[in-house]
């Protein structure tokens, strides 16, 4: 293995880093949205989104990606390798982050938001500075979480011909017929980024630990 | 619609690949529960010497992407002269990638149990292994059950990585029936509702157990 091949390697990580990136900024926000629809009952979606969650947190992530990336350009709609990756990522993600959201929602004080109700705020009002800066800081551990087993879930994106880590490895360890140092080269880029997730999560945790004994 | 009689024509094949996903998930979750048992075991130990590589060990496999360690097993134990076929490579690390999450669970609920009862069992005489299985074990699978139910979903959910060692699961069957008549959205909307249908069943089964653990309280 020479140095370009783990230069290659690297390129697949920035790949991966922001694939992975661009489906965390998308998947948070979407995630609180569904929840939100299905803490506020809304009729008609709240259902929906109660099957669209449960669907997305049983399919594996190889299988929705094949059926995003092969599926919709076969009703019209023309996806790339990449956009599918990130449709892929941000709806398995999403489904996961609904949970943790709507848990957060579920178990937030209801006497706050009756006393925001009845000094008059507006529904909008409420969620914005009194709702969400509290649902925020509880949901952050299991948030954080969802993002270790989403980038866990990333080498899936060679399947469909994303040049990420994994595929540059499966490539060169093609071409030199030693395929092993080449997946331990991208094993010690992902262990660490991993790592480094989960520590941030007991740190979130313990962090929440100590504000709510306090 | 004419898609879906074309996968009901090749019904055969995908009921194997369902077979063979519930098959290697099935192995996959009661090895690794067992081994994740004993595993347990040595992380609650008070020697830290065998503590220790153990904690390591499963450290490790909670920062290693599935589907890296599928491929590492699959290339990487024929180079030490163990030479499998892809149904066991894919099984040895489904198993031993699990066993590690299972440990895991299992430490966790552990130290989350009361010790008074643990203590009482000591007290009564029992020691080692017996009161491991007699006083230590039922408790804790009635409390760490939903948990564990989490995993076997997501065993289930690994099994489908391993399509790419050519495993022929429900993924791999429902590639094969969309790249023979280029049925995509059906051939693979086919396969997710299989999964779907799969994971609700386990969720039922882990709601029974919790009933049980329930009317045992």
């Amino acid at each position: 293995m020479s140095t370009a091949d783990i230069l290659a390697i690297l390129q697949g990580a920035v790949t991966t880093a922001s694939l992975s990136g661009a489906a965390v900024l998308l998947g948070l926000p979407l995630g609180l949205l569904l929840a939100l629809t299905r803490w506020a009952k809304v009729p008609i979606v709240a259902p929906l989104v109660a099957v669209y969650v449960s669907i997305l947190r049983a399919t594996p992530l190889v299988t929705l990606l094949l059926l995003v990336f092969f599926a919709l350009p076969n009703i019209g709609v023309p996806v790339g390798a990449v956009s599918a990756a990130v449709l892929a990522l941000t709806m398995n993600t999403s489904a996961f982050n609904c949970e943790v959201w709507r848990a957060g929602l579920m178990n937030f004080p209801k006497d706050q938001y009756e006393a925001a109700q009845s000094v008059g705020m507006q529904a909008g009002l409420r969620l914005r500075t009194i709702v969400l800066p509290q649902v925020v800081r509880t949901c952050l551990p299991g948030l954080v979480n969802e993002i270790s087993l989403l980038i866990k879930v990333t080498p899936v994106l060679a399947v469909i011909g994303v040049v990420d880590i994994t595929r540059a490895a499966v490539r060169i360890g093609a071409e030199t017929y030693e395929p092993l140092p080449p997946f331990f080269v991208a094993l010690a880029i992902y262990v660490p980024f991993v790592y480094a997730i989960v520590s941030l999560q007991r740190l979130t945790e313990r962090r929440l630990a100590r504000a709510e004994a306090e | 619609m004419h898609d879906f009689v074309v996968v009901w024509s090749e019904r055969a094949l995908l009921l194997r690949g369902l077979g063979n996903t519930i098959l290697l998930s099935l192995t996959a979750t009661v090895a690794a529960f067992t081994l994740g048992t004993l595993v347990a075991l040595v992380l609650m130990s008070s020697k830290s010497a065998y503590r220790r590589p153990v904690t390591g060990f499963v450290d490790a496999m909670r920062c290693v992407p599935f589907l890296l360690f599928a491929y590492i097993v699959y290339y990487g134990l024929p180079s030490l002269g163990l030479n499998l076929d892809n149904w066991s490579a894919g099984l040895a690390a489904l198993t031993i990638y699990n066993t590690a999450y299972m440990a895991e669970i299992l430490r966790g609920a552990w130290s989350a149990q009361p010790v008074d009862p643990i203590d009482a069992g000591y007290a009564f005489g029992f020691s080692g292994l017996g009161h491991f299985r007699r006083i230590v074990l039922p408790p804790l699978l009635l409390s760490a059950a939903p948990v564990v139910g989490n995993q076997i979903i997501q065993i289930v959910k690994d099994s489908a990585f391993l399509t790419v060692i050519a495993l022929p699961e429900l993924t791999h069957a429902a590639s094969s029936i969309q790249s023979r008549h280029y049925i995509p959205f059906a051939a693979f909307i086919t396969a997710v509702l299989l999964y779907w249908t799969l994971c609700l069943v386990i969720e039922a089964c882990v709601t029974c157990f919790g009933r049980l653990a329930e009317a045992r309280r």
